[in-house]
């Protein structure tokens, strides 16, 4: 947009490059840049891609906080670069791919290992018998849906995998947006598969593997606090299993 | 040798309308398996960013599927096709019901059903809602129970260059695995497009990065014309800078439009929206805010001019519980809080009406190409669409679709695999050659933001015969350019300069048919509203237009409405 006012601030941003073709390590790459004062950081990388340098890849998509593609590391800590003011920054920014994750390319982080944990929660409503649409939807009161609904607005982000000190010594720890997803689901009241569920919870590297340190929700950028519902989950996942033996034991 | 993969259907996209023909594809048949093929993953695609709501009759609202689609054709300005108005009508209330048993989360009443609101155009509250993040748990809740399907074969990160044609049918896509850079080839007996719209064909868009017009390119240059392009439509509140979309749900939940005196214009001053005021169509609304700016009653900022949402008067509890995402939007891309201070706005470029040509089954002329969604032409909304209508859109004719591809499917052969592969892999050659290609003098960034700029100043909210005109030859002279761009990132490796390079092709082709469409159009209708031809002529242009590739350009053709129950009348509010 016309950038004719406004007090533009030259900015020096230290970007990591890994091509996998050409390097065995990642590097960093200095780019100055002219900033508007509104810019968020993902402005400042499009001016790079656009005027300075077409060869630096990274994602992103809907600049408006809602499709979770451009989560980086900033000056270390994991941010969604779409609503990250560079006001709140000085000179230098350090732009790095999203941590604990294997990099693809600069700063494209690789997926597959999250979407396998996401859909290992079962991430869709469980019933015994499915209705028809015909037979209308569900009621469900505004309390019903207030149980759940926080922790639906997980944007799958991933920054709260990259801030997880758990994630970062074992990564097949399934993490906290994939368990606040389960969660989510088992709090429905209209899903029956919270059984299913807590066995998945209960399994090797999984929700037990928490430990309480709670940057999960101090990174989400949409409040979504992943740490509640990780400890919601256990408990469930205890009482659950406790019930269960008792029925076993007494049936 | 090419890697490939068969299936039964191969659906590109995997936003509201690709995951939702995907899934209507498996539930249609339990042995056949569908190939869903996205440049990105199924969640980043756009539909994620839908705040407002979708539409769909609801009982004991007063509504009735005649009033919905009564509504929805009076908005087209009597362009839309009403027999795929009529479906849409009669199959949106089961869709959004199908929907709620996934788990979209949508808002509720106290006594547990859900909730609507009301929205531009719609004569009743008929506009479901999840709060301001409709399609974002739409999207969400689609992706999630899409899972649950093994026959759902995701292609994350892979880009579509080309449809695969054998003897008359398409039979498959050539795709580039983004992480790879290896080309591969999907057959299947039909293809589903749901790659979305291009409204980055513009330079101030809600739209995201990813609507580049990828679908509607590929479609047109296999031979298919695109239906009604010049009915682009402008949304009158994008924050002025980042065009990011402040939801009309703001407006539906009663925010005012101020102008700079404070004036609620839309009700004192005659734009044609009569009682209905905010709650009048984009179209004229978005109109009006121009006609404000130009009166002299807009506020200069560093972005322009612009008029004010003013959502004071809700108070906060009511913004926090109807429209919390407007509230964080604000403060993050404008620096005001709606709770104290109104928004500023001004028109921005939002949808597209026209697209791939299809009738009611999604089915274009090409056998064995189905389209849906927002790439899609289906004529339900003409001229000009209501909002909260393309969410459902996408669920049932995306729904339709994937029905529709399996059906044929069944009758259809699988091509010649020689044929195909030879066609693919000559297709990878193209892409090989145009990665990290150095001759050449044009830079991307710098001719999409001349094709950027001669889209807005030809085909914006207000258009002139001779602006028009201008446009169509500076894209044809920039089309020649872009032949000549030079490439500088040679790696095989996640290269989003190459997808860059790709989708500017697209979006010259989109923007090339949009422009020649609206210049041969001397008339005013719905979005298309021209300062030389200000009146509605139904004598001379009661027809879709249509576009074809041709290697010497577009040209341009003409196709009869259907027009069933509701007879053309003046269109006012
Ligand atoms: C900010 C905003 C708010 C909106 N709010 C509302 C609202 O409240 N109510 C309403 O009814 N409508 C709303 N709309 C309109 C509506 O959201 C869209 O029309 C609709 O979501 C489009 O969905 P789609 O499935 O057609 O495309 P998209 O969701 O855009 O998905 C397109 C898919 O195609 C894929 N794709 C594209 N090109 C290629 C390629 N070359 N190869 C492979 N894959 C490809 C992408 O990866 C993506 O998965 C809004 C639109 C915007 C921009």
């Amino acid at each position: 947009m016309a950038p004719e006012t406004g007090e533009m601030r030259k900015r020096t941003f230290v970007v990591t490059r890994f091509d996998p073709d050409k390097d065995q390590v990642p590097k960093t790459q200095t780019y100055e840049v002219a900033c508007r004062p509104d810019w968020k950081v993902l402005d400042a990388l499009n001016h790079i891609k656009d005027e300075i340098d077409p060869t630096l890849s990274h994602r992103w998509s809907c600049r408006m906080a809602v499709c979770g593609s451009c989560g980086m590391n900033v000056n270390g800590e994991p941010k969604l670069t779409c609503k990250t003011q560079l006001a709140d920054y000085g000179e230098v920014v350090e732009v790095e791919p999203l941590a604990n994750f294997p990099i693809v390319r600069d700063l494209v982080i690789e997926m597959d290992g999250f979407m396998e944990k996401f859909k290992s929660v079962k991430p869709w409503v469980i019933v015994a018998k499915e209705k028809a649409a015909e037979e209308g939807p569900n009621r469900q009161s505004p309390e019903e849906l207030s149980a759940f609904k926080q922790f639906s607005m997980c944007i799958n982000c991933m920054l709260c995998y990259a801030a997880c000190p758990v994630v970062a010594k074992e990564p097949h720890f399934l993490g906290p947006a994939a368990i606040a997803l389960g969660h989510r689901y088992n709090m429905d009241s209209r899903d029956e598969g919270a059984a299913e569920r807590n066995e998945v919870f209960r399994g090797e590297g999984t929700v037990f593997h928490c430990s309480y340190a709670n940057e999960c929700t101090e990174v989400c950028p949409k409040n979504v606090d992943p740490a509640a519902a990780i400890n919601q989950a256990k408990l469930n996942a205890v009482v659950d299993w406790a019930a269960s033996f008792v029925v076993k034991r007494n049936g | 040798m090419m890697e490939s993969f068969r299936h039964d259907v191969i659906v590109v996209g995997g936003g509201g309308a690709g995951l939702r023909a995907a899934i209507a594809a498996v539930e249609a048949d339990p042995k056949v398996t569908v190939a869903l093929v996205s440049k990105v993953y199924p969640m980043r695609s756009h539909t994620v960013s839908a705040e407002g709501g979708a539409a769909a009759y609801v009982e004991g609202k007063g509504d009735s599927l005649e009033k919905h689609a009564y509504d929805t054709v009076k908005g087209s300005d009597f362009l839309a096709a009403q027999d795929s108005v009529d479906y849409f009508v009669e199959q949106a209330p089961l869709e959004l019901t199908r929907l709620e048993h996934w788990g979209c989360p949508w808002s509720r009443n106290d006594d547990g059903t859900v909730a609507t609101r009301p929205f531009g155009g719609m004569a009743v509250p008929r506009t479901w809602f999840a709060a301001d993040k409709v399609g974002f748990h739409m999207l969400h809740s689609l992706f999630q129970h899409s899972l649950r399907f093994d026959r759902i074969v995701r292609y994350d990160e892979h880009f579509v260059t080309k449809l695969l044609v054998d003897d008359g049918a398409v039979k498959g896509v050539a795709a580039l695995d983004i992480r790879s850079g290896a080309m591969r080839m999907f057959q299947g007996r039909a293809v589903i497009l749901a790659t979305g719209g291009a409204g980055k064909c513009f330079p101030f868009t809600t739209n995201g990065n990813i609507k580049t017009g990828d679908g509607m390119s590929l479609a047109y240059r296999a031979g298919v014309g695109l239906k009604d392009m010049e009915f682009v439509q402008y949304h009158p509140t994008g924050l002025p800078g980042t065009g990011i979309l402040i939801t009309e749900a703001s407006r539906g939940e009663g925010g005012y439009v101020l102008n700079a005196e404070g004036e609620r214009f839309l009700v004192t001053r005659d734009y044609g929206v009569g009682q209905k005021a905010e709650l009048g169509p984009r179209d004229m609304i978005s109109r009006a805010e121009i006609l404000e700016i130009e009166a002299g009653r807009g506020i200069k900022g560093p972005y322009g001019e612009f008029v004010q949402l003013d959502l004071r008067h809700l108070g906060e509890a009511k913004i926090m519980a109807k429209l919390p995402f407007v509230r964080e939007l604000s403060k993050i891309y404008a620096g005001v809080d709606p709770v104290h201070e109104p928004i500023p706005i001004r028109p921005v470029l939002h949808y597209m009406m026209g697209g791939v040509d299809t009738d009611v089954r999604g089915a274009t002329p090409l056998p064995g190409l189905y389209a849906a969604g927002e790439v899609a032409c289906v004529s339900m909304n003409g001229a000009n669409r209501l909002g909260s209508n393309s969410l459902t859109e996408c669920l049932v004719f995306g729904a339709r679709a994937g029905r529709e591809a399996v059906a044929y499917g069944r009758g259809a052969s699988d091509g010649q695999e020689a044929r195909l592969r030879a066609a693919a892999e000559e297709e990878g050659a193209r892409i090989d050659a145009l990665r990290g290609r150095k001759r050449g003098s044009e830079k991307i960034a710098a001719l999409r933001s001349e094709m950027q700029t001669a889209m807005e100043s030809g085909c914006g909210v207000y258009r002139k015969q001779e602006s028009m005109q201008q446009a169509v030859s500076d894209l044809a002279r920039i089309k020649s350019r872009y032949d000549d761009i030079a490439l500088e990132d040679a790696s095989k490796v996640f290269n989003t300069e190459i997808l860059a390079a790709l989708e500017l092709g697209a979006m010259l082709d989109v923007a090339q048919a949009i422009a020649v469409s609206a210049a041969h159009r001397t008339e005013s209708r719905g979005a298309h509203a021209c300062r030389d031809f200000p009146q509605r002529n139904d004598r001379d242009f009661l027809y879709h237009s249509m576009v074809f590739h041709e290697e010497s350009g577009p040209r341009l053709d003409k196709k009869s409405v259907t027009i069933t129950r509701f007879q053309p009348e003046e269109r006012k509010y």
